[in-house]
């Protein structure tokens, strides 16, 4: 006779999945609800930079893209409420934990949008670190959340796409345009190397989130993995990353890069970045104006409930 | 008063004509109508399906996990249910 605890150790250790009903220790569902949160309330958060675009998109054509990028986002923070939910919490306590600040978000979305450049930047650096996070998630232990990466992963392409594309194009326009796209990438750089979390040394979750097999890389093998990959990307675009230290290593075989600002980040996640409050005073506003309509939809599906029965 | 948050339901997509319909997640509706709406909002923005069926989660009666071995060990031990189980000559063709 197995004891609950060595069912699932071993189907963890099988890199089998665990399935919503199965029976799991109490920090592995505590640590998932919290990264899966987290997840779900940046995609939706990270609906409002971009969207701050959306009415002022130079043509038709980046309209259509941006607004399909944006609609998107919202499609994978419910994919991942989706999964959340399996664990036993519901929509509308996660909401109000963000609301509360009691759960995070991605500290990269509390930069602002401040010329058309960030647009093509976010798809290219940000959707790009975050294709480095995800992809390794779609292995993770759990299964709802996997398949909820593995849905995001297949969509997320189309993003860092269309904005490296973008950035190219205007790379092709004028002196300006280049300019723009120059001063964008400095802003976004280090931000973007944040996204990875705190360096190992300082991650005091990683250890255990990797034998649980929620994680699969360490933080600061993925920030290197995207570093990597960034290189000959910002190259073929023309445009120079914003860190003096950075170059080939023929040693390691990677990249050396500088240090990022970790006090600006801690700064930031613990809400002092410069649109913290925005980002939230909106998101509630959201929330609150929308009231009305979830009480109407709900007591005009009861009534047409009792219509059909008499 | 507290709020009441929008019944759960379990969408079901079939992918194309010739497949099974397949679970591929949950969302929240009033109703039911409102259900297949918005799982074509978040489920198929790129075609992924061809239609979709949708389920009150509350609707839904599993199987526990708790009775696995029980509740799935009469199909264990009937190995003669597979073909692999009879011995047949490798001479004989077609089979």
């Amino acid at each position: 006779m197995t004891t609950l605890q060595e069912q699932f150790d071993a189907t963890v250790a099988h890199s089998d999945r665990i399935e919503p009903r199965d029976w799991m220790p109490e920090g592995y569902r505590k640590t998932l609800v919290r990264q899966i949160a987290q997840h779900a309330h940046s995609e939706i958060i990270g609906m409002q930079p971009e969207g701050n675009w959306l009415t002022r998109a130079p043509s038709l054509r980046r309209k259509a893209i941006l607004l399909a990028k944006v609609q998107d986002e919202a499609g994978h923070g419910l994919y991942l409420y989706s999964a959340c939910e399996t664990l036993g919490v519901s929509r509308l306590e996660l909401t109000e934990m963000l609301l509360a600040g009691a759960q995070k978000y991605s500290s990269i979305f509390n930069y602002p949008t401040l010329s058309y450049a960030d647009v093509g930047t976010i798809g290219w650096l940000v959707d790009g670190a975050a294709i480095c996070n995800q992809v390794p998630l779609c292995r993770t232990s759990y299964g709802p959340y996997g398949r909820a990466m593995v849905r995001i992963c297949k969509e997320e392409s189309f993003h860092q796409r269309q904005g490296y594309e973008l950035l190219t194009t205007m790379m092709r326009g004028t002196d300006e345009q280049r300019a723009m796209v120059q001063e964008s990438v400095d802003r976004f750089w280090w931000p973007a190397l944040m996204m990875f979390g705190p360096p190992d040394a300082d991650s005091p979750n990683t250890v255990q989130s990797m034998e649980w097999g929620i994680k699969r890389n360490t933080n600061d093998d993925l920030r290197q993995r995207f570093v990597d990959m960034s290189v000959p990307q910002a190259e073929a675009l023309g445009v120079t990353l914003p860190d003096p230290a950075l170059r080939w290593n023929d040693e390691r075989g990677h990249h050396d890069f500088g240090e990022p600002d970790w006090e600006e980040f801690m700064a930031v996640v613990k809400g002092n970045g410069p649109c913290n409050a925005q980002r939230i005073a909106h998101r509630r506003r959201a929330h609150d104006d929308g009231a009305w309509v979830r009480e109407a939809a709900l007591a005009f599906a009861e009534r047409s409930a009792e219509e059909s029965r008499a | 008063m507290p709020e009441t948050e929008w019944p759960l339901w379990e969408v079901f997509v079939r992918g194309k004509r010739g497949l099974n319909h397949v679970h591929v997640g949950s969302l929240h509706a009033a109703d039911d109508e409102m259900a297949v709406r918005h799982a074509r909002d978040v489920y198929t923005r790129r075609n992924e399906g061809v239609s979709i069926w949708v389920v009150r989660s509350t609707d839904v009666t599993a199987s526990s996990p708790d009775e696995k071995d029980p509740m799935f060990a009469p199909s264990g031990d009937k190995v003669y249910r597979h073909p692999t189980f009879y011995a047949i000559p490798d001479d004989v063709p077609h089979m």
